[in-house]
Formats: structure tokens, sequence, C-alpha cells
């Protein structure tokens, strides 16, 4: 284990002081104030808390609400990405800027126009329900509005590598043989990969978190449409301090442990990319 | 000694920019209530210079209930508070000890100066024909409420749906629950708070019908228009009080114990319940209420205390965690 890579920048111990300083100030006080402030009550009624029929159900809705939209933005990430990168068209600055708009957007507006869009007399909602789907208010809104959330992270992440990738390398395997197919899975997904994996983690992470847009659109039925966050501010008006922070950390560890096996599958891509 | 010399003047001149200005008194109240207390605050200024002749300046705080008290609790300096329901105000009281637990008494009427009710807003033309309790758990009919867990007008709602099966079924316990369940079976969202609900029942359109406090209802009614919607006034429903308190800790720590006083004693004199009467409040004066013929159908109120022995009570059982909503709601283990 080396402490001390060399680097071209001067001045490693200052750095890594002001890093190490940074992540315990702005990031593990605040997060260790959530465990201190559960563990204030006893376990008993942490342990009830955290496992309430209610609260595990939306355990389940949030994370796999999460994965499901982070899987989607990935997917139209990419292709958004490639679309932006790869070809010339009128408004193409217009659709580039548009792409950031959900990081601008304060989530409660886009949570609102997500529901009067979707809802069953909505724009979008008044030609679904005949095909009876139903978003607004169901599992599927949740999806839709992480979505909306996730994809820019998918974007952005994706589109400086695709810009940068060599054409030369896909001309390279196109002249000894190689078809479209075989060029995208084995030339282009792999210089992408490591950001495809960056801009999963992000969307999922936001997405775990997310409040403001999601409310809204879910209906927050007990058992059915409730996000954990939205638990969480709930104990808080029932004055249950405890418990909001109990519900917390679990979500702190969970996510926690979701990114750093994202990192790790991150890592091994990279690594696989290194060694080629 | 050098340093105390230097802040002298640093404080005279805070005191002079601060000390002398108008007394300064913040109202933390809930969501319906902003275009009352802004006709209250600018009539009790009034009224206090002309007696005292010192200028107070009332700034008023919004939010949902239950909300509002816990900023209270976590800090937010309020010499009064004008909350929901009497629960929040003991919160306040067992969490921060603010003010002493039999606050309630300390004012006439419960320490309410208006009270309201729980009515129906429904589609113009009524085209569900909605008109008591019981066409609410009719199937087909989509209902509009908050969650009673985070909303004080939800919570009204909660009982007084309950108070109305209770007393249909000569008290049956079984069978208001049943009511209620599938009263709820009809609520397609639950949103956080009232203003939220009227939100999506307005705005979005969704749901026949929106069950909210009286003067909420009227509020959407001049807003929306009589061609958008109307009010339905049920044959039964629950006597909400929306309490008032002065927190006394803050208000000690102000200096403003005596002008909090007497803005809330204000609420109670002729001028203040006319005001609250012109706001949808059902006012205690008779006096008051006579100004406003026909503003307020009669109807018959049930209320907290009668039928679910206060509001601790009413709260363990129906509310919190485990309780007959997380039950209705298949939450219960």
């Amino acid at each position: 284990m080396h402490f001390k890579r060399p680097s071209v920048l001067p001045g490693f111990w200052p750095a890594f002081s002001y890093t190490a300083l940074y992540l315990t100030l702005v990031v593990l006080i605040p997060l260790s104030a959530v465990f201190l402030k559960a563990v204030t009550s006893s376990w008993e009624h942490l342990w009830r808390v955290i496992s309430a029929p209610n609260v595990v159900a939306s355990y389940r809705l949030s994370f796999a609400g999460s994965l499901v939209a982070g899987l989607i933005s990935v997917l139209v990430g990419f292709l958004v990405a490639w679309v932006l990168v790869r070809y010339e068209f009128p408004g193409k600055a217009l659709a580039d800027a548009l792409v950031d708009l959900p990081f601008a957007l304060p989530t409660a507006v886009a949570g609102i126009a997500l529901t009067s869009l979707y809802t069953e007399n909505g724009w979008v909602g008044r030609y679904l329900t005949p095909l009876g789907i139903k978003v607004a208010f169901t599992p599927l809104g949740v999806v839709v509005a992480l979505t909306f959330i996730g994809l820019p992270f998918v974007v952005r992440s994706v589109q400086p590598v695709l810009a940068d990738a060599d054409r030369e390398l896909e001309e390279a395997a196109a002249s000894l043989g190689a078809t479209r197919r075989q060029i995208f899975w084995r030339v282009i997904l792999p210089i992408v990969r490591p950001a495809l994996f960056t801009g999963f983690a992000l969307a999922l992470a936001r997405g775990l978190g997310e409040y403001g847009s999601v409310i809204f659109i879910s209906g927050n039925l007990p058992m059915k449409t409730e996000i954990t966050p939205l638990l969480i501010v709930s104990k808080l008006e029932q004055y249950d301090y405890a418990g909001a922070t109990a519900i917390a950390a679990v979500m702190l560890i969970a996510s926690f442990a979701l990114l750093l096996g994202v990192n790790a599958l991150q890592r091994r891509t990279r690594r696989f990319l290194e060694t080629d | 000694m050098k340093h105390t010399l230097r802040t002298i003047p640093a404080l005279m001149l805070a005191s002079a920019l601060f000390g002398a200005g108008p007394i300064k008194l913040l109202n933390v109240s809930y969501d319906p209530t902003r275009e009352l207390y802004q006709e209250i605050n600018a009539a009790f200024a009034k009224q206090w210079k002309a007696k005292t002749g010192a200028d107070v300046v009332i700034s008023q705080s919004h939010g949902g209930s239950g909300k509002q008290a816990r900023s209270v609790i976590d800090g937010l300096q309020a010499d009064v508070v004008t909350l929901g329901l009497a629960y929040d105000i003991d919160s306040i009281a067992e969490h921060a000890r603010l003010l002493p637990a039999n606050w309630q008494t300390r004012l006439p009427n419960n320490s309410t100066p208006y009270t309201s009710t729980i009515v129906f807003l429904v589609r113009k033309g009524n085209p569900k024909h909605i008109k008591d309790w019981e066409d609410l758990v009719r199937p087909g009919v989509s209902v509009i409420t908050p969650n009673p867990k985070t909303s004080g007008g939800a919570r009204w709602s909660y009982l007084a749906a309950w108070g109305y099966a209770l007393k249909k079924n000569n008290g049956d316990d079984k069978k208001a629950e049943d009511f209620v369940a599938r009263l709820y079976k009809n609520v397609p969202v639950l949103d956080s708070g009232a203003r939220g609900s009227t939100t999506t029942f307005a705005q979005r359109g969704i749901g026949d019908v929106l069950l909210s406090w009286e003067n909420e209802a009227f509020l959407a009614l001049n807003e929306l228009g009589k061609d958008k919607v109307e009010v339905i006034t049920p044959a039964l429903s629950i006597l909400a009080e929306p309490p008032v308190a002065v927190v006394d800790k803050v208000a000690a720590k102000h200096g403003t114990t005596e002008v909090a006083k007497a803005y809330l004693e204000f609420l109670y004199s002729e001028e203040g319940q006319e005001i609250g009467a012109r706001n949808y409040y059902r006012a205690r004066s008779a006096q008051a209420l006579a100004k406003f013929p026909n503003r307020f159908p009669v109807l018959q109120l049930f209320t907290v205390d009668e039928l679910f022995g206060g509001w601790q009570k009413a709260q363990k059982r129906h509310f919190e965690d485990g309780g007959v909503f997380d039950r209705i709601y298949g939450v219960g283990r």
C-alpha cells in the first residue's frame, strides 16, 4: 500500500489534509450525527421502526424504483449522448442545454408538472388510461419521476468520453472486417462503460434521496407508493426524531453498500480496459 | 479594558437600531389562516397603537400545523402559536416545555376563539350527487384528503367520518372502522398537507370531492369561482377547534408577554370575532355571526372530547404508528 504517489502537482500533504478535513466537516460529521441521534432511543424502538411493514415496503419501492430508473437512464442517456456527440442537426445547442434542465428545475416543479401530465385527464395520461396504463399515483409514476431526474447524470458522464473516443479505432475495426454490431460491443462499449457506470451510480444515488419530484406523482399511499424519504419526513412530523434518523441510517448504509458495489464493478471494467 | 470601551458605543448603536424599534411579534400558524391573520394583525396593531402609543409589527409564518409545531420545538422564535389542533400545541408543551401543560385552560372556550368544521367541496352541479358522508364510500366516488399522519386538517376529516359512522351505528366501533376503511379505499392520493390536497383537487382536477376545512372550502370557492365548485355541508360533522396560545418562554425572553396576551385576547373581542367570521371562521360571538347571515349553515356538531376522549387519546389510538389508520392500510403486523 503506497501512501504517496508521485504527481506532477506539488503539495501532496496540503491537498491531502484539505481533502480529509473537507470530507470530515461536510460529509462525515453530519452523517455521524444521524447515527448518534438514532441511538438516543432504545434498540427495540429502532428495530420496530425500521422493520415496520410500511417502512419495508418503502425500501422496496425506493430501491427498485431507483434501480429501474437508473437502468432506463443508462439506456436512454447513452442514446442521447450518442446523438449529441455524433450527429449534427439544427437546434443541437438547444437540445444540449435542455439536457441540463432537470438539474436546474426545483424538483417540486418537476413533480407537479409530471403529475399534471400523467393523471387520468392529463395530456399524456388521457391516452394511457384507455390502454389500462396508470402512471400517476402508482409505482410507475415514481419511476417516471426518477428517470426524469436521473437522465442528465448519465448523459453528462458519457458525453465527454464519447467525444474523446478515437474514431480511428472504429474505422480500423471496420477495415479489419468487424460488423457494426461487433464495433459497438467490442470497441465503443468498452470505452464508455466506466462512464456509464458513473452515470448509473449518480442517477441511482440521486434517485434514492429524491423527495420533491416524487411525492407529487407517487400518491403516497401506505404500503403501495410511499418512498422512504417520505416516511422519514412523516416520522419527523410525528415528533419521532429517533425513528426518522433510524430509517435515514438504514437508507445511508444500504445506499453506501450499493454505491460501493457499483464503484467496484466500475473499477473492474476499467482495469480490464487498462490491461487490454 | 480597551475592549470594553470599544464595545460600549457598539452596544449603544445596536440598542438604537433594534431596541427602540417597534415591538415585534411572531405568530406561527397553520396553512389556511394566512388571510385571517393579515386582517387581524392590521386591526390589532392599530388598536395597540391607540391604546399604548407603541408600534407593534406582527410577522406570520404558515405551513402544515404539525410541521409548524416542530419548527417551534426546534427553536423557531414564536411568541404566539395559532395551530390547527390542540395536539400540536400539546406537543410543544411536552417536547420543548415552552409553555405549561394546562395552556388550554388559560383562555375562554378551550383557547379557541373561533371554530370551524369539515365540509365537502364538489365539482359544479355535484355530478356524483354527494350530499352526506354515506355518499363518500360509494364505489366510483373519488375522495381527496391529506394524510392524517402529517396533516392536522386531515385528522379532523378522519375523525369527522369516524364520528358520523359511530353515531349512525349506535356507537359500534367495528362498523365505524369499516366505514372509514371504505372511505379511504376511495382516496387515490394522500398529500402531506391541506393546501396540497386543495391543489390536487382544484388545480389538477383530481377527485370528485375534497374533504376540507369550512373556511378553506370557501376560500377555494372564491378563488375558483362558483361556476367550478360548490360547497356541500353534511348534516353532521365535527366541531374543529383550532387553538391559540402564548409561548411563555419565548415571549418572556423577548419581553413580549403582555402584548402577546393582548393579541390573543383581541381575537375574542367583538372586532376580532367579526374579522374571524368575515374570513369564514365560525365566531364564538353570536353578534359577529349575525353580521353574516346564511354564511354558516346549521348542522349537528360533535367534539373530539365527546366522542374520542380528547386529542391525546385520539392521536394514540388512530394516528400513531400501529394505530387504526395504519391498520386500515394493512400496515399492522
